[in-house]
């Protein structure tokens, strides 16, 4: 555990980048501490490895004032994973991810055993990689070797500052879920900078959130979207994220229907089209399916990009020849939770909605669904009041 | 000798006749630029490294070296003679001053130079600021230090064909007394071997100085 207690940092200029924190960082947990730019949420880590020296308070990891004991040698037992990757150049992996130990002086054939375990850990294969320089990674790579590296000497507490925000978002991703997933077995104390909220929500036990130099929330992450302490925490969460985190509010029967949902004016053909034609006609409306309808907009069938092509060679076929008939349609008025069991149950990717006499009326599709859904959360945020009448 | 003969038959001949004096000549001339390097680099990287640590010290140092530099290489050797006497000894501190300005002022700007955050990386894993030095913070400037000797080392073997000026020995001998006894074939036979020496230096130093650059940056681009 790592408790602050009055800790102040001010610099000689007057700047004061921390003011008065109290914080308790939980043991094997994740904490995050998150907050624009200049907060102080970097400052705020640097302090517990005494890469920055507090101006007053005190830090304790363990019971033990951590100004009592030599920098260098609190350093090697707490594990740093730097912003930029920060892997020495002009060393292989193996030595980076052994630095620590070696400065530990622990013997040759330990280190070369840890560092092969670290490097299986994070799923590089230790023959492949150990005598590489830096520069032949991938940034993901070089960023996994920058945490084994501050795992290699088994520290109890791990300092991240803002690890894999110079990643690209697929590799960040994945670093997350492995963090995620290597936390489950290491149980490290992490304190863990970012200033990605997205980032903060996905890994943390805790958040702490700063500004200016103080700590304005902390809490679980669930209680921090549920009660936001104030206006700042909710810009900074972010309106969306507070509207979905309230989804379980809305009332059934408030539940839209199939109309509300539809596309309108979906891709469609009439039956007389040429197949060419429907190949462009797919191309230029962005869609893998037509639904042919005759001059009164009755529905006859639909034509799927796969149909069309296996019978392209015949020059005189229309879409008419290669159409299917449409098995599933919902009449106009249905509620869409009975359209989306529908679409579920059979496994369709969309689903027709017909006026009387089966006229075509528009479609449901994922995309559809999902807009709806967007639109929702975005309106409902605009004015809590929509909301209120909801729950009244 | 046959004073008829083109020029440089008359010069192959003269050197390959005094093929042994020249050969020690070159040996003299060598160690006086060894020793003088030597001293440069054991004085100089220290420097450079004090000079990080503060601005206005790396102003006084930086200063103090190009003072060196600038004075006119036989005022300075003349200066020296006056105080050390003659001899070998005087020459290798002449040789030394003159190499120092290039070796400090390149492990200054190579440590400089060093990305922040691996020197923040070196701190925040345990490293002491020796451990820094050593195992980071000079292996990523030794291609810049490497440049540093190579100008040193090109300065220095011309600088010390000056030697015979202030009682050394070395390939300026064969020059002076050359220049003496008005003797054409002389005077290239002590300046062609030197040229020779020099631009080898400049090669040698530069084709190491690219090893360790690859080496501290493998691959880098």
């Amino acid at each position: 555990m790592i408790v602050f207690t009055g800790v102040k940092k001010q610099y000689d200029d007057g700047f004061q980048a921390i003011k008065n924190i109290d914080l308790e960082i939980k043991e094997g947990e994740i904490t995050v501490l998150i907050g624009p730019s200049g907060c102080g949420k970097t400052t705020t880590m640097k302090l517990i490895n005494r890469l920055i020296q507090p101006t007053g308070g005190s830090i304790r990891i363990q019971g033990r004032d951590i100004a009592s004991l030599n920098p260098v040698e609190l350093r090697r037992q707490i594990g740093y994973v730097i912003q930029n990757i920060g892997l020495f150049p002009h060393m292989t992996i193996a030595k980076n991810v052994g630095v620590v130990p070696r400065l530990l002086k622990w013997d040759k054939d330990k280190v070369e055993r840890r560092v092969d375990e670290l490097l299986g850990l994070v799923g590089l294969d230790p023959d492949t990689y150990r005598n590489r320089y830096p520069s032949e990674l991938s940034g993901g790579q070089q960023q996994r070797i920058g945490v084994i590296r501050a795992l290699a000497a088994d520290p109890d507490v791990i300092l991240m500052d803002e690890p894999f925000s110079a990643l690209d978002p697929i590799s960040r991703e994945q670093l997350q879920d492995e963090l995620v997933r290597l936390q489950q077995e290491l149980r490290k104390t992490i304190v863990f900078v970012t200033h990605d909220m997205d980032e903060a929500l996905k890994i943390a036990d805790t958040i702490v959130l700063m500004k200016d130099g103080e700590i304005v929330q902390a809490d679980r992450p669930e209680r921090i979207l549920r009660y936001p302490a104030n206006d700042f925490v909710k810009s900074f969460i972010g309106k969306k994220r507070l509207q979905s985190a309230g989804t379980e509010l809305v009332a059934p029967e408030l539940a839209p229907s199939v109309d509300d949902v539809m596309v309108e004016q979906p891709a469609t053909a009439f039956p007389s089209r040429g197949l060419a034609e429907a190949v462009k006609l797919m191309e230029r409306r962005r869609v893998d399916t037509l639904l042919i309808v005759d001059k009164n907009r009755k529905l006859q069938g639909t034509v799927s990009i796969y149909n069309v092509l296996d019978q392209y060679a015949e020059e005189n076929k229309t879409v008419a020849d290669v159409m299917r008939p449409v098995e599933h349609t919902v009449p106009s008025g249905t509620s869409l939770a009975i359209a989306l069991q529908l679409m579920s149950a059979k496994q369709l990717s969309n689903l027709a909605v017909v006026g009387e006499d089966n006229r075509f009326v528009g479609l449901i599709t994922r995309g559809s669904v999902v807009r709806h859904m967007a639109d929702l959360y975005a309106s409902g945020s605009n004015g809590g009041d929509a909301y209120a009448s909801v729950i009244v | 000798m046959n004073a008829d003969q083109p020029l440089f038959v008359r010069v192959y001949e003269y050197m390959a006749d005094h093929s042994d004096e020249l050969i020690g000549l070159i040996g003299d001339h060598l160690a006086m630029v060894f020793c003088g390097l030597a001293l440069a680099l054991v004085v100089g990287i220290p420097l450079g490294i004090l000079c990080l640590r503060s601005e206005k010290l790396a102003a006084v140092i930086l200063g103090a070296a190009n003072v060196i530099q600038v004075l006119p290489s036989l005022a300075l050797l003349a200066l020296l003679m006056l105080a050390l006497g003659l001899g070998f000894n005087t020459m290798v501190v002449g040789l030394f001053l003159y190499s120092l300005l290039p070796i400090i002022r390149n492990t200054y700007v190579g440590l400089k130079q060093l990305d922040r955050n691996l020197v923040e990386a070196g701190r925040g894993v345990g490293m002491s600021p020796i451990q820094l030095l050593v195992k980071v913070q000079l292996p990523l400037a030794l291609p810049f230090i490497m440049a540093g000797l190579r100008v040193a080392a090109v300065i220095a073997i011309g600088v010390a064909t000056l030697a015979p000026l202030i009682g050394g020995e070395g390939l300026g001998r064969v020059i002076y007394s050359g220049l003496n006894m008005r003797n054409d074939v002389k005077i290239y036979a002590g300046a062609i071997p030197a040229a020779v020496l020099a631009i080898l230096a400049d090669a040698i130093l530069g084709w190491l100085q690219g090893r360790f650059k690859k080496g501290s940056h493998a691959a880098e681009a």
